[in-house]
């Protein structure tokens, strides 16, 4: 392409972007496109798992229709293209997440799983009886459970920090509950319940302060934030590729490479050795280390161009879009009669969780499917959130690129389909 | 608006009716019998005491928190149980199950004759058939009552 056109190209590509043109990114998402219960669908789960893009599923397919092999093993053709493929993967999410290097980048499950690995390989090997773990009282059971199974296997305490009626955390609290004890403090970026984004820049500071490594929940961040793991200075960073727009099963830890280097193995297998012999086996260097048997490969190739999808958008475009919706939706929502919005904070992103008076959340869920419209109801796997606020469940609209103002209107007259079924 | 002609076989009047003011809420002095039922994925938590006299459920009454389908549930569970023996209570819940899934409940031992009980007004779950992911609402009480009649301790759950 000459300059003049590959400007030209360029232009045209900023002034749509600029725009914001929400019909041609809806245009993008094949699963948009059809109708629930006779009602064009309104997809308010994104926080539960966004959807895909077109192009997503075709690197995927094309992957398996072209270049399939394991990787890392094998002189072949095919292993040399799934490997590659594989590793740019990996360095489009070093990228993304602006880490030092591409090492530092391990594919896991999911946050689930990387948050695991942590707890179970650098938590197991250096804690010990009376030490703490401070987490969030707004964290996502994955970042409470696998805390607790290491405070029981070490003799460590888990220690909760509270949040306040806002839903923002009380960092006078945290910064109470931080002592010489802590020695890793694990904290969501966005919370899932609540939508609130916590200062982690700020909190990692803190925690770096009395010499804690600080574990980030990025799962509900990735989405919506631009995420740079060097600038918060955290010791490790963990989210799911399909609530960025990549396919399930398949996510990121990034971790400091002085601490990776000193964690030992979590899982063992292939990949994961550089030579085995009944006598000794020696481990592979990193990422190889933490990623024993064979990896979700077309999952990882399928997060590689989820953020190259959603890196071609100007990030501040896609920030001005959705708190658009956020602004909007809380508006919208509050004109709905005996509604209340859970989670308040100042700064949010991504969703709003509310309660009806006297209609459960499970009853809105159902009327609202019948109108087209998904949402989540439940617990959102937070419950200690939910016990804070004195609710059971909670109903959330959970916003992505490619929801508009109309869904937030959909919503709206849905619920009033719900006053009207439930009185 | 579309759809909520079916809508309204789950939410029927008498649905909604016992779940907006529920029968038999609340503490039973005497209780003989109690057990805890909750599907914490839901939110849904009830409460369940009985009095036995004998082999006869004599008073019943339950308290907690869920979704119109699983209070309406218990609610009307509480009004229909009265006066029946455990056999026919528990030919009561096989109904409960067939009317709420259409299916025969497979876990279901042989009913004596005697235990006929007739559906009454729980046929008003039949709607909850076109819902598969809301049985659990509708059927927590049943499995909570089951409970509470074996003496088990470990709360009820149906998700």
């Amino acid at each position: 392409m000459n300059r003049h056109a590959d400007n030209l190209a360029r232009t045209t590509a900023e002034s749509r972007r600029s725009r914001f043109d929400v019909e041609g990114v809806r245009a993008d998402f094949p699963i948009l496109n059809q109708e629930v219960h006779g009602r064009p669908l309104v997809y308010l789960d994104n926080a539960a798992t966004s959807q895909k893009p077109r192009r997503v599923i075709n690197t995927i397919a094309r992957y398996y229709e072209s270049d399939n092999a394991n990787v890392h093993r094998g002189v072949h053709t095919l292993a040399s293209r799934a490997t590659f493929a594989y590793e740019r993967a990996r360095g489009k999410v070093h990228t993304f997440l602006n880490a030092p290097d591409m090492h530092q980048i391990i594919f896991t499950r999911g946050t689930t799983e990387s948050v695991n690995l942590v707890a179970q390989s650098h938590g197991r090997s250096t804690l010990k009886a009376g030490d703490e773990i401070l987490v969030t009282e707004m964290e996502h059971h994955s970042n409470i459970v696998p805390w607790q199974l290491l405070a029981e296997q070490t003799g460590a305490k888990v220690v909760v920090a509270p949040v306040t009626d806002a839903g923002e955390l009380d960092m006078d609290a945290f910064e109470r509950k931080l002592t010489a004890k802590t020695k890793i403090v694990a904290v969501v970026h966005v919370s899932n319940a609540l939508g609130t984004i916590n200062p982690v820049k700020e909190i990692t500071r803190l925690a770096h302060g009395v010499g804690a490594v600080v574990v980030i929940d990025g799962a509900q961040a990735t989405p919506h934030l631009k995420v740079d793991v060097q600038d918060i200075d955290c010791d490790f960073y963990a989210f799911s590729a399909h609530k960025v727009y990549g396919p399930t099963g398949i996510g990121v830890l990034y971790g400091k490479k002085a601490l990776l280097e000193k964690m030992p193995p979590w899982q063992g297998g292939g990949e994961m050795i550089l030579s085995v012999s009944f006598e000794k086996t020696t481990f592979n260097e990193l990422p190889y280390r933490f990623e024993a048997g064979t990896p979700p490969i077309a999952g990882a190739i399928g997060l590689g161009e989820a953020l190259d999808y959603i890196s071609g958008f100007r990030h501040e475009d896609v920030v001005e879009h959705e708190q658009d919706l956020l602004a909007y939706g809380e508006a919208a929502l509050l004109s709905v009669p005996k509604l209340r919005i859970v989670g308040t904070a100042k700064e949010k992103t991504g969703l709003h969780s509310f309660v009806i008076d006297g209609v459960h959340p499970h009853d809105i869920g159902t009327i609202l499917d019948h109108e087209g419209i998904a949402i989540r109801t439940g617990h959102h796997c937070a419950q200690p959130i939910m016990t804070r606020f004195g609710l059971p469940a909670t109903a959330r609209a959970s916003f992505a690129i490619y929801n508009t103002r109309d869904d937030i209107d959909r919503l709206v007259e849905g619920l009033a389909a719900v006053r009207k079924m439930m009185g | 608006m579309t759809g909520n002609s079916d809508l309204r076989e789950l939410y029927q009047e008498v649905i909604l009716d016992h779940s907006k003011r529920p029968r038999n809420f609340g503490r039973l002095e005497g209780a003989t019998h109690h057990a805890d039922g909750d599907n914490p994925l839901c939110g849904d938590r009830i409460h369940l005491e009985l009095e036995m006299a004998g082999d006869r459920v004599k008073d019943v009454r339950f308290e907690g928190q869920g979704c119109a389908i699983s209070t309406a549930s218990a609610s009307l569970m509480t009004e229909a149980l009265k006066g029946l023996t455990r056999g026919e209570a528990d030919a009561l819940f096989h109904k409960m199950h067939e009317t709420c899934t259409g299916q025969p409940d497979v876990k279901a031992v042989a009913t004596p004759a005697d235990a006929d009980v007739d559906i009454g007004k729980l046929a008003v779950f039949e709607g909850v058939r076109q819902y598969p992911l809301r049985v659990k609402c509708a059927t927590l009480a049943w499995h909570t009552l089951r409970n509470a009649l074996a003496g088990a301790h470990v709360p009820a759950k149906t998700e």
